[in-house]
């Protein structure tokens, strides 16, 4: 939802950025507001995670310029894990396997630090039980992950629903969910991106990367962004997403070639 | 009564470990066996007084049910304690025909720390386990000086042993321990051993194991914070038809050097073996892993998997690991393979981006990484917080 009062949540002014020397984001302008729902959209490759990691703070890749203030401050001068208890969350593409580290205390200790920062009561073992067992509602999530190792031997849709179990604990301020729609069969993606409107509100936002419609038709952007060589190339509201279904992407070649970009 | 028994069979093995251990002489680099041990840290702990004082031990309430043992170098273990129905200690004729027969069964023989153990253990406990027994803990205390010390344990046919050694080490300090077990047909022994050091004690532990068909022996071993550690399982399934577990945790930070050298021979055909050895190195440590394994002809359709797996967790750490396959028989199956790795940069970063700070997501992988052993020792073992204890250590 677009409201003129709207806080600035995120502001990414010209953010360039490499990976291994490679530069991968190449001048990203973005500003997302409270209450409003982004979609990314790309070609395979167009620098879409990339993104989405450099704001989380994924010590791999070296922001070389640009800037990116998080409601008024600078994101990097922040740790990964003070972003996080900050309200950045990142719904990881490929959520990674933990052996012998239990789910529950995983979730465990991130909600608390999550919390702290947020003047909450920590939770102990009992009180986060309760707490758990009502969230798990959200994405109708079977308890018995909980008991298993972080993502070990989660299909990729449990993984999946998993983030966004994640995500619900830890209610954050500005969510980025990268591909969660992927991986996740009819029913479980309409779970899921219940879960994700339930969790939106007018003081939070979200930046949905994704390749398919399908999402889009259960969680209705406020904005969609076509990203191409580490750039946004074009924006629009819901209907761009509608027509790069007709469209594909040819028209970025022609778009980027215009602009004096290979 | 054990006392003076022990005093009476141990006699003549002194004289011979010590005879043996003069026309020996101290390991050296050119000896395989040796080659990457820190000799100098041997040559103090050879040098070591004989520890003639009884240290109180720092041992947790025992648990219901559990039966404690304490070896302190000094007091008869057997002394004011009542054994229960199916522990009985061995006859003195017993003995005379038992003590070192498992030794030579694993062909353990001009070995210098069993000769060391001979010249110097003046305190040994002798134990027949018939039917099955409630757990035992085997308590070997720290000591100042060396607490040399030797078990013996026949378990017979069908009976069933749940066993947890547990030594620590505080100081200048040092353990010799050697470990005789015979396992008579469809006997099944869940052995736990748990050594945690200050990081300035030594520890030596020689395991010899003997399994009869049918048998089930399995070791848990969680080894952290020896100055210099070494310990030495050595497995013969007899006739084969037997199933071996042996898993291994050996945590070391600082200066530590700890090494694990595990030795499974397969006499007979149809034998399983299970090992999974974990190395994590931290500091300017180093682990060694040496894992042998002997199929010979008559060990037809031998059944065996070992994994080693190692984390560096600093770059001025180092990790030996090295498996010795001797395999004639053709009929195997024999799969192993060894990992060295350091903590996953994604894994960390996926817990940091949790709001999980960098040192906690570290302290919660390692736990991963330990607890999978630990998770294996004898249930009675939680009430030594082993995973703690191991964690502690490196915590420093
Ligand atoms: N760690 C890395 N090392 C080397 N190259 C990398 C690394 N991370 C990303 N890249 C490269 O950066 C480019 C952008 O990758 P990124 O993952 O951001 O694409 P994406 O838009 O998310 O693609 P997809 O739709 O396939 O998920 C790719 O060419 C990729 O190979
Ligand atoms: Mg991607």
């Amino acid at each position: 939802m677009i409201r003129p009062d709207a806080e600035l949540l995120l502001d990414i002014t010209d953010l360039h950025a490499s990976v291994e020397d490679q530069p991968i984001l190449k001048g990203v302008n973005l500003q997302v507001r409270s209450g409003e729902i982004h979609a990314v959209m790309g070609r395979n490759g167009s620098g879409k995670s990339t993104l989405s990691k450099v704001l989380a703070g994924h010590p791999a890749y070296r922001v070389t310029s640009g800037t990116v203030l998080y409601r008024g401050v600078n994101l990097f001068e922040l740790e990964a894990e003070e972003r996080a208890r900050l309200g950045v969350f990142l719904g990881f593409q490929y959520p990674v396997e933990i052996p012998g580290v239990s789910n529950l205390e995983f979730l465990r200790v991130a909600t608390n630090a999550r919390r702290l920062k947020r003047n909450l009561e920590e939770l102990d073992t009992f009180d986060f039980e309760d707490h758990v067992q009502e969230r798990l509602k959200v994405v109708q999530m079977d308890p018995a992950f909980l008991e298993r190792s972080v993502n070990e031997g989660f299909s990729g849709g449990e993984k999946k629903r998993n983030e966004i179990l994640q995500m619900a604990l830890l209610e954050p301020v500005v969510a980025i969910l990268d591909e969660t729609d992927s991986g996740l069969d009819i029913d479980a993606l309409r779970i899921v991106a219940g879960g994700v409107n339930q969790l939106a509100n007018a003081d939070n936002a979200t930046l949905l990367i994704t390749h398919y419609q399908r999402l889009l038709d259960e969680i209705t952007p406020d904005y969609v962004h076509v990203m191409a060589s580490g750039r946004i190339l074009r924006t629009g509201g819901r209907e761009l997403a509608l027509e790069l279904e007709q469209t594909g992407y040819d028209w970025v070649d022609k778009e980027l070639a215009a602009q004096g970009v290979a | 009564m054990a006392v003076s028994t022990s005093e009476h069979v141990l006699a003549p093995v002194q004289q011979r470990g010590q005879v043996a251990l003069s026309r020996l002489g101290l390991p050296t680099r050119k000896d395989e066996a040796w080659r990457l041990t820190n000799l100098s840290r041997l040559e103090a702990v050879a040098r070591m007084p004989i520890s003639n004082v009884a240290t109180a031990s720092d041992a947790p309430p025992r648990m219901d049910g559990v039966v404690r043992l304490v070896l302190d170098g000094v007091n008869d273990p057997l002394e004011g304690v009542t054994l229960p129905e199916g522990l009985t200690p061995l006859e003195p004729k017993e003995l005379e025909l038992a003590l070192g027969h498992s030794l030579d069964r694993c062909g353990w023989s001009d070995d210098w720390l069993i000769e060391f153990n001979h010249a110097s253990a003046h305190q040994l406990l002798a134990l027949r386990v018939r039917g099955t027994v409630p757990p035992l803990e085997l308590v070997v205390a720290a000591a100042s000086g060396l607490i040399a010390t030797r078990v013996l344990l026949v378990v017979e046919e069908k009976a069933q042993l749940e066993l947890l050694q547990v030594f620590s080490g505080r100081g200048e300090a040092a353990h010799s321990h050697l470990l005789e077990v015979h396992l008579g047909q469809e006997a099944q022994m869940n052995h736990g051993v748990l050594a945690c050091a200050d990081g300035l004690a030594s520890l030596f532990a020689q395991l010899a194991v003997e399994q009869e068909p049918r048998s089930a022996y399995s070791l848990t071993s969680v080894v952290q914070g020896w100055s210099l550690g070494r310990i030495e399982p050595r497995v013969v399934q007899v006739d084969g038809q037997a199933s071996t577990t042996l898993k291994g945790l050996a945590v070391a930070d600082v200066e530590q050097q700890l090494a694990v050298h595990t030795s499974m021979c397969f006499e007979g055909p149809d034998g399983e073996l299970d090992q999974l050895q974990k190395c994590l190195a931290a500091g300017r440590s180093h682990t060694i892993f040496n894992g042998a394994i002997n199929v010979p002809r008559k060990a037809q359709r031998t059944n065996a998997a070992q994994l080693s797996r190692n984390l560096l967790l600093s770059d001025r750490a180092r990790v030996d690991t090295k498996p010795e396959l001797e395999i004639v028989a053709d009929d195997v199956r024999c799969a192993h393979g060894a990992t060295v790795s350091q903590l996953q940069e994604d894994e960390l970063f996926y817990l940091r981006s949790r709001g999980i700070g960098a040192s906690d997501a570290a302290v919660l992988l390692l736990r991963g990484a330990c607890q999978e052993v630990v998770d294996l020792l004898p249930t009675h073992a939680t009430a030594w917080r082993p995973l703690e204890r191991v964690l502690e250590g490196l915590a420093s």
